[in-house]
């Protein structure tokens, strides 16, 4: 079983420490929330391609977003936050609204609609891919991780496990279902849908390295225009999950958006685990010896 | 924009990555609004006053930028002693007919101009009412023929008739105060956006203005343009890059359907379409319709040429060119107008293509009333929108006014292709076309509007082929000979371009516009694309990457006139032919070569030196001079003052919308006087501001789209994908409106006007603000108006509130701002639901006078 | 814009709805919100697909049968014939019960064998069934010699094999549910091991004092309450590790089978110690122990449930941890 310290050794590429020699680069996506204009493009896109089923025409009235939810059946989800001044509009507020303080810097509450396309994050540590127990999700030659539906036998397992409540199963057919980085397509050297689709290039799809760099100079540069609360989550390689192949630019708490501000891949706790099983075992039959020990019974 | 137009808002992206400011004005906070540096909350309906302060400001402050308006605008232009301004008249301006509600421009010109026709000479009030109401108005937008191309002025602009002071003291009440006032927005926000527009203006910088149809779809929709068009030609920013008032509009080709018309005032390219009373001939119309100065001097070319290319060897000098055989207008035939008659019983058939009235047109009830009246209506869509199942499911079945068994219409439909399934052009609002290529067959019986048109006219000129009747003429002699191909027998839509771009006596194609001839030697479908097949290849199915090519990025498609991507560029350089700026250069003035140049196509005589000045009896195009950047334009100047062109005023003024909880602060004139007001028992208006009654419609109520359904939703609420992305039809409310009407968020609420009660969900928000304004508070409800009864997602409509008063210029519908009132709960169904809106008319005393006063 | 801190206290999800309150109330929800520690209040993970009763049946019946195996080869070993004859009667029947939840849980039932395509240690649930593979035929080897008689040493070997496997049948499961992101679970890890051996023990003793008397019924009680004594214990230690993270074990349904369960184990245990001979006591101990057993896997299965539905369980704990690193890295 590989642990973190393998995955680090192996210089973060998960394709290498899946057994891929001679693999192409690590591909990623790296969403700037910040120019996301919230118009869902890269949902429609990701289920027309990969003929993703509709899954519930409900109102929610959380804000504009209908999906709810990364699951099986649906791979990009557009988040919708509105945070908008909370003062009566006709007492000092007087009903003028701005964003980044540039221009506005005295207003203290600005409002802001925070808009996020939020994508399973192909993880270093994928929980997924560790726990599944028939092998139907594999890490590919990109790094990143997929499931082959002609394996998966909707045991489950991997719901429960991810830490970012990505991956579900689809109850019209029982399998797990979640985003592939559009390998089909990688394969061919094309874009995925969604980062195709996106108008403002808000889901930027490269090399996961080359990701990296640009989100940095990203977030520098929002800073020095005043936007000191963008940073970014999951682009660390040294983060409880290894680092995520899709990760964010985000302008607010991770728990803001749903995300979880830190987390750690359960596997990593896996050892110790069966540790304590082994133990419990060899308890549990020390137990029976011990209750056993000493029986008079064959005698009256 | 973000809303409407995601893709186009990339490029506002784009300019906000390198630094531009956004600000955005809106009765809701949007996902325009989340991208903007500064959103600015306003009352729908009182944009003029906004922007009518802004130009106040910019006046009194002087921020106007001096040289450009001194030699690139009228502002020195002096007014005949005959004009009188709405301040001089209490909010109208000098030339009102108050009885037959319309205005007559000769108070209006300039000062000299004595022999200006506009179309109207030799004709009495009556017919000229109805030569107005035709929509005659837009047709002066390029001027009428001056007699004096170089009018009295006073470059000093202190006259006090020049068009510069007249405007000062026209705008001289649109104070900040009184900005505030109106449109709810505060003082300091609104200076703040002063400064921002007009530091961001002049040699160095420009500012740009995007509007959609937040501005166009008001009473006074057209001056919501004209006092953008003023601030912007003060600030010097047309014809200059990053410049100008871009319209947005709301399909992907609609600009393409103003070109090459479906409206019914105009032919292809912008010439009007032929009065009865005022255009009996070829020469008449001519002389009525072209200018003395200016590229529309050479009207008479673009219509031989455009009869030819649809009457082919008909069309001859001895014929007339067959001007005879184009229809003339004998009033308004715009939609609504149309609807009545088809109420009336006198329109008796009706084509709908990718059209759902049903639903997105305003008094979505009285288009399905005008319809259940038809002998015959066809729908050609691809799904069955509302307007083709209205007999079946259409709202009044469910109150029991309509009986499915007793609708007499015969309705057609017949399923249409998508534009992935056909090639065609789109024009987008930038004017650019861009070619589409087929990528499958249509299925099963599904045709293209280009098939449909195409066969059905043959069919129909087989039919008339013995024919020997003078009224069939027209059609028999149509030249109708588009080459076919494939399985279906598909017209082949490249012919058709080619037919529109234009060919030579040869049967070449052109490549300018400047080549048509009035001799017949010369076919053109449509001048204005004249250049779309030049050299005999699609220029607008080029794709030249961006970063392969300039910056103006000329090689991607093709934009009319002439693949000109900035009209009216001549402006970006100074008097001397030289840009304003380095950053800012566009076009310019090459002394050796003796010609402009640039980045873009000049918009401008090629080798016409900025020195020039014509003599005085020059005419046509050399009466342009050097400094005449505005070459439609019967003076060559953009127009401060509105001499003709507009049928409600030479000068924006604030009105207020046909529904308002206000009076009008500004003038004793409430409304636009000429307005126009389609009455009937089923389109009631509500009364406004002191009015009695109007305290039963209290809220403001503002219609608009959301970025995952598409307008009328016939391409939208049937797919699953979009239908999930917001499945219910839903208000937007402020917390504080849900507080005072006991509305629960994602609770039910019905919404009545005087025409109609629709239900929606709730969504409380602070994204609505209430404004202050008035001395009270003012609350607006949002309302998407995507939804109706058939499709995966189904829902009221909002169009079924919405009444048909529009603008005079464009007949097109205020449904940007109504009043309404709004209350918790479902609405009633069967007869209960017509019961509930009589109950509102009743309380509010509203009766067939009701807003329909001057 | 200028920053603003990260956390505002009046919308402290914790302090607003409480752990264990899962929002979905019908309060009037405004759809603009200023800084909540969550999503409209919305899970960050999502809650395990696995349905009710199948796999909170198959832990308590995988951990029955395992120690049950466990049991009858010390009993075997030691004589007591009977009691390992119940025992592995006992195993075989709660086994091929699990398989059959274990199956038909399955998202594609029909696939079940794919469980076995690979062997990775990585995931409990593939250890899970190479174990459950391997201890199922063993179980009824050993069942099937104990009651014919027939190959006695071939179901001696079956018996010691089942030991072994079992062990790990009845303890596997809990790294099964705590290598997951389930709050209550995960947090867990270390105490779930001894808490399910614990609970198997002392259900497979109180299978025992029902299914058979005494004498042979004194392993079983024996092994029963030391069992009891073991998940009591592991128990309270996990509870006392979760602190706020274990509110969804007394509270709602959980804390109620989760207290039943301790209600009942302390009677069996008073019945087992105090009931002597007596073979009524001895059965409805048992009984209530073995229920007690089914008990406490329900309200550990929906008490996970309960933790991964709201969405503080999974924020407070990790939020707290970046504040104790920014303390101590900035110390």
């Amino acid at each position: 079983m590989s642990t973190a310290a393998d995955v680090t050794a192996a210089g973060l590429d998960p394709a290498a420490l899946a057994g891929y020699e001679g693999h192409p680069p690590r591909m990623g996506f790296f969403t700037d929330t910040s120019v996301c204009i919230g118009c869902k493009a890269c949902e429609v896109a990701c289920k027309e391609w990969n003929s993703v089923p509709e899954d519930g025409l409900q109102l929610t009235g959380m804000s504009y977003d209908n999906s709810v939810s990364l699951n099986a059946s649906t791979w990009r989800h557009v988040a919708f936050i509105e945070q908008i001044g909370h003062g009566p509009p006709d007492a000092t507020a007087d009903g003028a609204h701005s964003v980044d303080g540039a221009v506005d810097a005295a207003q203290p509450d600005a409002p802001r609609w925070l808009m996020a396309s939020d994508v399973c994050k192909h993880c270093t540590e994928a929980a997924c891919l560790d726990v599944c127990p028939t092998g139907a999700l594999i890490r590919t030659e990109f790094g990143t991780v997929v499931v082959q539906d002609d394996i998966c036998n909707g045991c489950g397992y991997c719901v429960p496990a991810c830490p970012f409540g990505v991956i579900g199963r689809r109850e019209s057919d029982g399998g797990a279902h979640k985003c592939t980085l559009c390998y089909d397509r990688l394969g061919d050297g094309l874009t995925p849908a969604c980062a195709k689709a996106c108008p403002t290039e808000s889901i930027q799809f490269g090399p996961v390295d080359e990701l990296r760099e640009r989100a940095q100079q990203r977030v520098s540069e929002l800073h020095e225009n005043g936007t000191d609360s963008a940073r970014l989550y999951l682009q660390d390689p040294g983060d409880g999950i290894g680092g995520g192949g899709a990760f964010f630019l985000l302008l607010d708490e991770p728990e803001v958006y749903g995300l979880p501000p830190d987390p750690v891949v359960t596997t990593r706790d896996l050892p110790r685990m069966w540790r304590h099983v082994a133990t419990a075992a060899g308890g549990l039959a020390a137990t029976a010896v011990a209750a056993c020990l000493g029986w008079r019974g064959s005698q009256r | 924009m973000a809303e409407a137009h995601p893709v186009g808002f990339q490029w506002v992206m784009e300019a906000k990555a390198r630094g531009a400011t956004l600000i955005h004005v809106d009765p809701r906070f949007s996902r325009t609004s989340a991208m903007a540096d500064l959103h600015v909350p306003i009352r729908a309906g009182s944009d003029i006053a906004f922007l009518g302060g802004l130009v106040r400001y910019v006046l009194e402050n002087e921020r106007y930028f001096r040289e450009y308006v001194l030699n690139y605008t009228n502002a020195p232009v002096i007014l005949t002693e005959e004009f009188a301004d709405t301040e001089d008249l209490n909010g109208v301006f000098s030339g009102l007919d108050r009885e037959r509600r319309a205005y007559d421009f000769k108070t209006w010109r300039y000062q000299g101009e004595e022999g200006w026709a506009d179309g109207a000479d030799g004709i009495g009030p009556e017919e000229l009412l109805q030569v107005r109401q035709a929509a005659r108005g837009e047709v002066h937008g390029s001027g009428g023929a001056a007699a004096h191309p170089v009018p009295d002025t006073d470059p000093t602009l202190q006259h006090p008739r020049c068009v510069f002071q007249v405007l000062k003291r026209h705008f001289a009440r649109y104070t900040p105060e009184m900005v505030a006032q109106v449109t709810g927005v505060p003082e300091h926000v609104f200076r703040q956006v002063a400064e921002l527009i007009t530091q961001n203006s002049g040699p160095d910088k420009t500012t740009a203005f995007v509007y959609s149809v937040g501005w166009t779809q008001h009473t006074v929709g057209v001056q919501y343009i004209r006092t953008a068009a003023i601030l912007q030609s003060l600030l010097g920013n047309m014809g200059r890059p990053g410049g100008g008032i871009m319209a947005l509009r709301g399909h992907a080709s609609i600009q393409g359907s103003t070109d090459i018309p479906t409206l019914f005032d105009l032919l292809p390219g912008y010439l009007p379409m032929p009065h009865v009373h005022s255009n009996d001939d070829l020469d008449t119309y001519v002389a009525a319709e072209k200018t003395d100065k200016g590229f529309k001097a050479n009207t008479r070319e673009y219509l031989v040429s455009l009869l030819k290319a649809w009457w082919g060897e008909a069309a001859t000098a001895d014929s007339d060119f067959c001007y005879d055989y184009l229809p003339r207008l004998t009033g308004s035939h715009g939609t609504y107008d149309t609807v009545l008659e088809q109420i009336n019983g006198n329109c008796r058939g009706y084509f709908l293509f990718g059209q759902n009235p049903a639903v997105g047109s305003a008094n979505a009830r009285m288009q399905r009333l005008g319809m259940a009246n038809l002998d015959w209506l066809v729908v050609r869509d691809m799904v069955l929108i509302e307007s083709a199942t209205f007999w079946q499911n259409g709202p009044e079945i469910e109150t029991g006014e309509l009986r499915t068994e007793d609708i007499r219409t015969e309705v057609f439909f017949l399923p249409a292709a998508a534009h992935t399934e056909k090639n065609g052009s789109f024009t987008n609002t930038q004017r650019m076309l861009q070619w589409h290529h087929q990528a499958v067959e249509p299925a099963g019986d599904a045709r293209s509007d280009l098939w449909f048109t195409y066969h059905l006219g043959s069919r129909i000129q087989a039919k008339l082929a013995a024919s020997s009747d003078e009224m069939d003429e027209p059609v028999q002699q149509l030249t109708w000979d588009y080459p076919v191909a494939g399985p279906l027998d598909e017209p082949d839509a490249e012919a058709v371009l080619t037919e529109i771009n234009g060919r030579d006596r040869r049967g070449r194609p052109l490549s300018s516009y400047t080549q048509l001839k009035s001799d017949g030697s010369t076919t053109c479908g449509c001048w204005i694309y004249c250049g779309a097949r030049a050299g005999g290849v699609n220029q607008t199915a080029r794709r030249k990457p961006g970063r392969e090519q300039s910056w103006v990025a000329p090689e991607w498609g093709w934009a009319w006139p002439a693949n000109r991507r900035i009209l009216y560029n001549r402006a970006s350089a100074d008097p001397d032919g030289r840009p304003w700026s380095d950053r800012k250069a566009l076009v310019w003035w090459d002394a050796d070569k003796g010609k402009w140049t640039g980045h873009d196509v000049p918009d401008f005589i090629a080798d016409r030196p900025p020195s020039y000045r014509p003599p005085d009896d020059a005419r046509g195009v050399d009466a342009i001079s050097g400094i005449d950047p505005f070459v439609m334009q019967s003076d060559g100047k953009a127009w401060l003052f509105a001499p003709a062109g507009l049928v409600d005023g030479p000068l924006p003024a604030h009105y207020e919308p046909q529904e308002s909880p206000l009076s009008n602060p500004l003038y004793a004139q409430q409304h636009n006087p000429v307005r126009q007001i389609l009455e009937h028992p089923e389109d009631r208006f509500e009364p406004s501001g002191s009015q009695p009654g109007s305290e039963v419609f209290p809220y403001v109520t503002t219609t608009y789209r959301l970025t995952e359904h598409h307008t009328a939703g016939g391409m939208s609420r049937f797919l699953p994908y979009l239908a999930e992305l917001q499945p219910a039809m839903f208000c937007e409310v402020s917390p504080e409106l849900a507080a005072e009407r006991g509305l629960e968020h994602m609770g039910w609420a019905t919404i009545v006007t005087a025409r109609a009660a629709i239900e929606a969900r709730v969504m409380v928000t602070r994204r609505m603000t209430p404004l202050s304004l008035d001395g009270r508070r003012i609350h607006q409800i949002g309302l998407p108006w995507h939804w109706g009864p058939n499709g995966y997602t189904t829902g009221d409509a909002a169009n079924e509130l919405a009444h048909m008063s529009l603008d005079p210029n464009v007949h097109i519908q205020e449904v940007k701002a109504m009043t309404c009132d709004i209350r918790p709960g479902r609405r009633p169904r069967g007869p209960e639901l017509r019961d509930l809106v009589r109950q509102y008319q009743q309380r509010a005393g509203i009766t067939g006078q009701t807003g329909t006063e001057l | 814009m200028s920053g603003r801190s990260p956390r505002d206290e009046e919308f402290s999800d914790m302090a607003r709805y409480g752990p264990g309150e899962p929002r979905d109330s019908a309060e009037q929800v405004v759809a603009s919100k200023v800084r909540p520690d969550s999503y409209y209040g919305r899970a960050v993970i999502k809650e395990p697909v696995w349905s009710s009763p199948e796999i909170p049946g198959y832990l308590f019946l995988g951990g029955l049968a395992g120690a049950s195996s466990v049991l009858a080869a010390c009993a075997q070993a030691t004589g007591n014939r009977e009691l390992a004859r119940a025992a592995k009667t006992g195993a075989t029947v709660a086994i091929g019960l699990s398989l059959a939840a274990l199956v038909k849980d399955l998202g594609r039932p029909v696939r079940f064998l794919n469980m076995l395509r690979v062997f990775k240690v990585t995931s409990p649930m593939n250890i899970g069934s190479w174990l459950v593979s391997g201890y199922t035929p063993t179980a009824a080897v050993a069942a099937a010699s104990a009651l014919t008689g027939r190959m006695p040493r071939v179901g001696a070997a079956a018996s010691g094999a089942a030991a072994v496997l079992g062990a790990g049948v009845a303890t596997y499961t809990a790294a099964l549910v705590t290598d997951t992101a389930v709050p209550a679970w995960h947090e867990g890890h270390r105490e779930m091991p001894y808490l399910f051996a614990g609970s198997a023990a002392s259900a497979a003793g109180g299978l025992g004092m029902l299914a058979v008397g005494q004498p042979a019924a004194a392993q079983a009680v024996r092994f029963a309450v030391l069992g009891s004594a073991a998940e009591l214990t592991a128990k309270s230690l996990l509870l006392q590790r979760l602190g706020d993270v274990g509110q969804p074990y007394r509270s709602g349904l959980a804390g109620k089978l989760m207290e039943t369960a301790e209600v009942l184990t302390a009677a069996g245990l008073t019945g087992a110690v105090l009931g002597g001979r007596n073979r009524a006591a001895a059965a409805v101990s048992g009984a209530a122990l073995v229920t007690a057993s089914a008990l406490t896997r329900f309200g550990i299965f929906f008490a996970g449930r309960t933790s991964a539905r709201d969405p503080a369980y999974t924020v407070a704990p990790q939020q707290q941890r970046l504040q104790e690193a920014a303390a101590t890295g900035a110390g």
